[in-house]
Formats: C-alpha cells, sequence, structure tokens
C-alpha cells in the first residue's frame, strides 16, 4: 500500500445513445518514485482515458487513484500533462507560455526574480531558450513540443503525465525529443507516465511497459520490466540481445494476442476514443 | 559641358546603364509592371467605365426637377459644398470677432460689465453633419459593444444562459431601424427629461437606435468564440488551477479576440448603415438629416447635392471598414487566418 502512485481497480464507462460503454475494466497498477513507465496498447484502447483519470481530467466510475496515499480527484500542477498537440497559447510567447505556469504554481513561494529565472532555466533545460519570444506559430511541432516539455517541468510536478508527446513529429525529430528526453530524465530522475504506440520509444525510455488489452472494458495485459542499464544508447541497443527480446516481447503481445481487427468488430471501441485517429501502429525500427 | 558623364566607358556609368536595362528587361521590372497594373490599372479601368455609364444613363432620365446629374454635376456640387463650408466658418469666426471687439470696447466704459459671448446659430454644413453623424455612430456603436461583450462572454460560458437568451437574440436581430426609431422616440421623450440636457433628445435616439440594431452580430459572434475555446486549452487551466478570473482573462479572452472583432466590425457596418435611416426619420442633424432637407428642398442642385451624400456615405462606412480591418488584424493572435 505504499507505492508512490497507484492506480486501484480503475473502471470508467461512459453513457452512450447507443447504451453504457465500459472502457476500461479494473486497471490496477503501482508506481514506485522516478519510475518511467509507458502505456501501450491499440488505437482507442482506452490509454488516453487512463492518462486523463490520473490527471484528474476525468472521473473513474469506480476505484481511484492515490498520489502519495492521498487521492485525486481534480486537476493540478502536481500531475503536469504534456499534450500530444502541444497546446502552448497561441497568443503568448514561449517565454510567456512557460511564465504563465510558473506564476500559477509559485505565485507566493517565489519572487518575481526567481519566477524568472526558473522560467529560463526550463526553457534552457529543453533547449529553447533561442525562441523565448517567439511564438508558437512560429516555431516548429518538435519544438513547441519542446516548450510543452519545459512548462510541465517548470510546475515541478511529482507525476508527469505525457499524451503521446512525440507522436506528430517525423521520426528524425522524434529520436532528438526521446534523447532529450532522457538526458532530462537522467537529471531529474521524474516519475513519468507516458503513452506511445511506438514500440521502440516505450523500449528505449521506459523501466516498465504497461501493455493494455484492447477495448472495450481493456485493462492492463501484461507489464513488462525493461532491465537496460542507463544512460541508454539507441546505437549501442540496436545490437543488444536483451533490447530485441524486449521489442519482440512487446511486438508479440500487440499482435499475437490482441489483433487490432477484434477491436474493429466490437463496435469501434469508446465513444470518445473513435474520434482519437491515432495513426497506425509503428512497427519499423527507428 | 560635362559630356564626359554621359560617356558610355566611364565604367561607373556603363554599370549604372547596364542596372537599368537590366531592370527595364528584367523580371523584377516585368513583376512590378503586373503588379501596378493589377492593383492600379484594373480598378481605375472599372472606376472609368463606370462614370461612363453613369454620365451616359444619367443623361438619359428626365426627371422633376431636370436630367438627373452625372459626375461632373456631382462634383461640382462636391466643390461648392466645401465652398459653403468655407464660407460659414469665416462667417463664424467673424462674428465671434465681431463680439470680442465690442464686448472689450464696452468693458474700457464700463469696468463692471461682465462680457458675455453669444453662440453662433448659423445652419450646419455638410462637414459640420459628417461630424455630427460620426459622433452619433460612434457613441451607439460603443454602447452597443459596452453592453453587447459581456453578454457574449456570458452566453459563451454558460449553456443555460445561451439556451435562456437566444430566443430573444434571434428575434430581435431581424428587427428593422425603422421599426425602433418609434419606440425609442416616445420613451426617450418620456425618460430623458432634464432643464439642462447635455445631449440633444434626437441625438440620443438616433445613438440609441443604431445600438439596438448593432448590438447582436457581436453578441453572437463573441458568444461563438468564446464557447469554441479549443478544449485542450481549457485543459491546460484546469491542470494549472486557474481561477475562474484568470482564466477568462488569460484563456477565453484572447482566445475570443477574434471573433469579437469580426463581430464588432459587423457591427458598425450595420450601424452606419441604420444611422442614415434612424437620422432621416429622427430629424437629428446628421448626414440623414441632410438627405432628407435636400429632398424636401428639391431645388435643381438637390440631386447632385444627394449623390454628394451618398458617396461620401459609402466612402466613410468604407473607410470605418478598413478601419476595424487593422483592428482586427491587429488583435489576432492566428496568423494564419486570412482577414477580408
Amino acid at each position: 500500500m505504499n507505492a508512490y502512485l497507484s492506480l486501484e481497480n480503475l473502471s470508467i464507462s461512459f453513457d452512450t445513445d447507443k447504451g453504457v460503454i465500459n472502457v476500461l475494466d479494473d486497471i490496477s497498477l503501482r508506481i514506485n518514485k522516478g519510475e518511467f513507465i509507458s502505456l501501450i496498447g491499440h488505437s482507442g484502447c482506452g490509454k488516453s482515458t487512463v492518462l486523463n483519470i490520473v490527471a484528474g481530467l476525468l472521473g473513474a466510475s469506480k476505484g481511484g487513484v492515490l498520489l502519495e496515499n492521498r487521492e485525486v480527484n481534480e486537476p493540478g500542477p502536481d500531475r503536469a500533462v504534456v499534450f500530444q498537440n502541444h497546446s502552448l497559447l497561441p497568443w503568448l510567447t514561449v517565454y510567456e507560455n512557460v511564465r504563465l505556469a510558473v506564476d500559477q504554481v509559485f505565485r507566493k513561494t517565489r519572487s518575481k526574480k526567481e519566477r524568472h529565472d526558473w522560467t529560463v532555466q526550463n526553457l534552457e533545460r529543453v533547449h529553447m531558450q533561442h525562441a523565448m519570444s517567439r511564438r508558437p506559430d512560429e516555431i516548429s511541432g518538435g519544438m513547441k513540443q519542446r516548450v510543452g516539455i519545459a512548462r510541465a517541468l517548470a510546475m515541478e510536478p511529482k507525476v508527469l503525465l505525457m499524451d503521446e508527446p512525440f507522436g506528430a513529429l517525423d521520426s528524425l525529430t522524434r529520436t532528438h525529443m526521446q534523447d532529450s528526453l532522457m538526458e532530462i530524465q537522467a537529471e531529474l530522475n521524474n516519475t513519468v507516465i507516458m503513452i506511445t504506440h511506438d514500440v521502440d520509444e516505450a523500449v528505449l525510455l521506459s523501466d516498465r511497459i504497461v501493455m493494455m488489452s484492447n477495448g472495450p472494458a481493456a485493462t492492463v495485459g501484461e507489464i513488462l520490466d525493461i532491465e537496460l542499464d542507463r544512460p541508454r544508447n539507441r546505437l549501442a541497443l540496436a545490437d543488444d540481445p536483451a533490447y530485441n527480446h524486449y521489442r519482440a516481447e512487446v511486438l508479440r503481445f500487440l499482435h499475437e494476442r490482441h489483433q487490432q481487427p477484434q477491436a474493429a468488430k466490437s463496435q469501434m471501441a469508446a465513444g470518445e476514443n473513435s474520434s482519437e485517429e491515432e495513426p497506425a501502429l509503428k512497427i519499423a525500427a527507428g | 559641358m560635362n559630356t564626359h558623364i554621359f560617356n558610355p566607358n566611364n565604367t561607373f556609368n556603363a554599370f549604372w546603364i547596364e542596372r537599368f536595362q537590366s531592370f527595364l528587361q528584367g523580371e523584377k521590372f516585368s513583376r512590378v509592371v503586373s503588379n501596378i497594373s493589377r492593383n492600379l490599372l484594373i480598378p481605375i479601368t472599372a472606376l472609368a467605365i463606370f462614370l461612363g455609364i453613369w454620365s451616359a444613363v444619367a443623361a438619359q432620365i428626365e426627371t422633376s426637377l431636370g436630367a438627373l446629374p452625372g459626375p461632373v454635376k456631382v462634383w461640382g456640387q462636391t466643390v461648392q459644398l466645401y465652398q459653403e463650408h468655407r464660407a460659414s466658418r469665416d462667417k463664424e469666426s467673424a462674428f465671434y470677432e465681431r463680439q470680442e471687439k465690442r464686448n472689450a470696447e464696452r468693458v474700457k466704459h464700463d469696468p463692471g460689465y461682465e462680457p458675455r459671448i453669444r453662440p453662433y446659430t448659423g445652419a450646419p454644413t455638410f462637414f459640420d453633419q459628417i461630424i455630427t453623424s460620426l459622433l452619433t455612430v460612434a457613441t451607439g456603436f460603443l454602447l452597443a459593444a459596452i453592453i453587447a461583450i459581456p453578454i457574449g462572454i456570458i452566453c459563451g460560458m454558460s449553456t443555460i444562459l445561451y439556451q435562456a437568451l437566444n430566443p430573444l437574440i434571434q428575434i430581435f436581430k431581424p428587427v428593422s431601424p425603422l421599426a425602433w426609431l418609434p419606440l425609442v422616440t416616445i420613451v426617450v421623450s418620456a425618460v430623458y427629461i432634464s432643464d439642462d440636457p447635455l445631449f440633444d433628445k434626437a441625438f440620443i435616439t438616433s445613438a440609441i437606435t443604431v445600438t439596438l440594431c448593432c448590438l447582436w452580430p457581436t453578441i453572437i459572434n463573441t458568444t461563438v468564440g468564446v464557447s469554441s475555446v479549443d478544449k485542450d486549452l481549457l485543459n491546460v487551466s484546469r491542470v494549472l488551477r486557474l481561477d475562474w478570473f484568470t482564466r477568462t482573462l488569460k484563456i477565453i479572452l484572447p482566445s475570443a479576440t477574434p471573433m469579437i472583432f469580426t463581430g464588432l466590425r459587423l457591427s458598425l457596418g450595420i450601424g452606419w448603415m441604420v444611422l442614415i435611416a434612424a437620422e432621416m426619420l429622427a430629424q437629428n442633424p446628421g448626414l440623414g438629416k441632410f438627405v432628407w432637407d435636400e429632398f424636401q428642398n428639391g431645388s435643381s442642385e438637390s440631386l447632385a447635392r444627394i449623390m454628394v451624400a451618398v458617396l461620401v456615405i459609402g466612402l466613410i462606412g468604407f473607410l470605418l471598414d478598413r478601419g476595424m480591418l487593422l483592428l482586427q488584424k491587429y488583435f489576432s493572435w492566428d496568423r494564419n487566418a486570412v482577414v477580408r
């Protein structure tokens, strides 16, 4: 009972015109402090729903989330979210976007000067200090996502929640972002839950991979411990038998035991997830 | 003579001559020419054709006040109206000068006398009417904006209020200014009673009629702008636990600003159209009254003067719209949106 973050028997169902649809069924997960968890599963299986419940943006129908033995029932900066589409405010500059979060979280505890320094420091951490006065529509997709990460890190969250943070980026940018994220993680050792459907990304970054079964009524299918030494190097790992073994395990789960057509047949999963339109699963090596 | 300047063997000159020739032949030059022709030549040609058709058709139409005036006559009246305006101003300053002189004279003889300045009471000129109209429309429009933007924000944030107010908005939106005017006139006469009125009653009637007609586009567009804020941005504000006030100020309002300005621009366009009609009926000094007076006057020049007013009304409407467009562009954070 003394896990840092625990998901206890989470279930959620939505009332739709076609009747009640169970999206998640009895998901339990214990996460230790500083652990990097990836959630992987087919499109529409409810990964984002899990993340939104942990964030407090959605309420579970049954069960609950405990962070440091306190129940989570509303969103807050202690569970910062990096959204898939960056969600920066388009009318603010890069600096102002991060500063808004810093001001909101540390208004009472830090001076103006400290808040400014902290904002700049977080932008430096993601290598975006050169674009502080630019607006989101003036920078590339990868840069926007860097700022989104800086904003989340600046909140000093207890848990960092990432909803397919690199899903919309091209593969080269994605590898850069993954390397940056590993650097940051080595330095800060955050507790992270990341959603992905990139198998290589999951194996490279995670301490554990949580594989979800297909919806409706998706649940935790299998959990894979990734025991690779850090710091990890993608080139060195490409020929590493252990790394390839983990990859194969994830692929086997996704493709043999839980094939996509089964989900498609069973009424295209849950209501809110059918609009998600996730790209097809990426299998090819980076 | 200093001929060597034009000597093509001079390397400096040769360089510039070559540059100039290549400029004449080059792509850049042809692009400049095509830009000029597209941006100037085409509209000017169209304008010339319009003026030609106008003068040809106008000459054919015989009215009780003589032939319909063509462009030349209308231009003549424009000049005439300006001269009348100058003459009236001269008269006015002469009037005040005389008074001052007379007062000074009298104070010299009778130190106890307190000089009084009587105001000039000449008839307002065409340009005075323009100023009055602009003031009236500005008053009505600002009043409408002050009422409409908060209502729109509230409607956009609360579905219940939106459902409550939407039928009213939809019913009042298509009401013509001419239908509002009698009601407004009578209500203003009943309510606005003052011994020393700050504003003319007719001015208030026209301004309120403008307000009533240009509330609706701003309300509707603000509502849409506020209710269609990106859901992800609202999630950001929830994660940050922004309070209601900060969320409205930092997320909802900036996000809705482009739509609010779209509404304001539509409102101002409607307000300017409504104003002329309202002024005609309310007998409020302004361009509408100018048109009405000339219509009643029925002199041989009246038609040309009304046409001047029509063109000026159109021109001012266009300038107001351009002004709002500039504001709209300035306040729009969405640089990719094509605003026209």
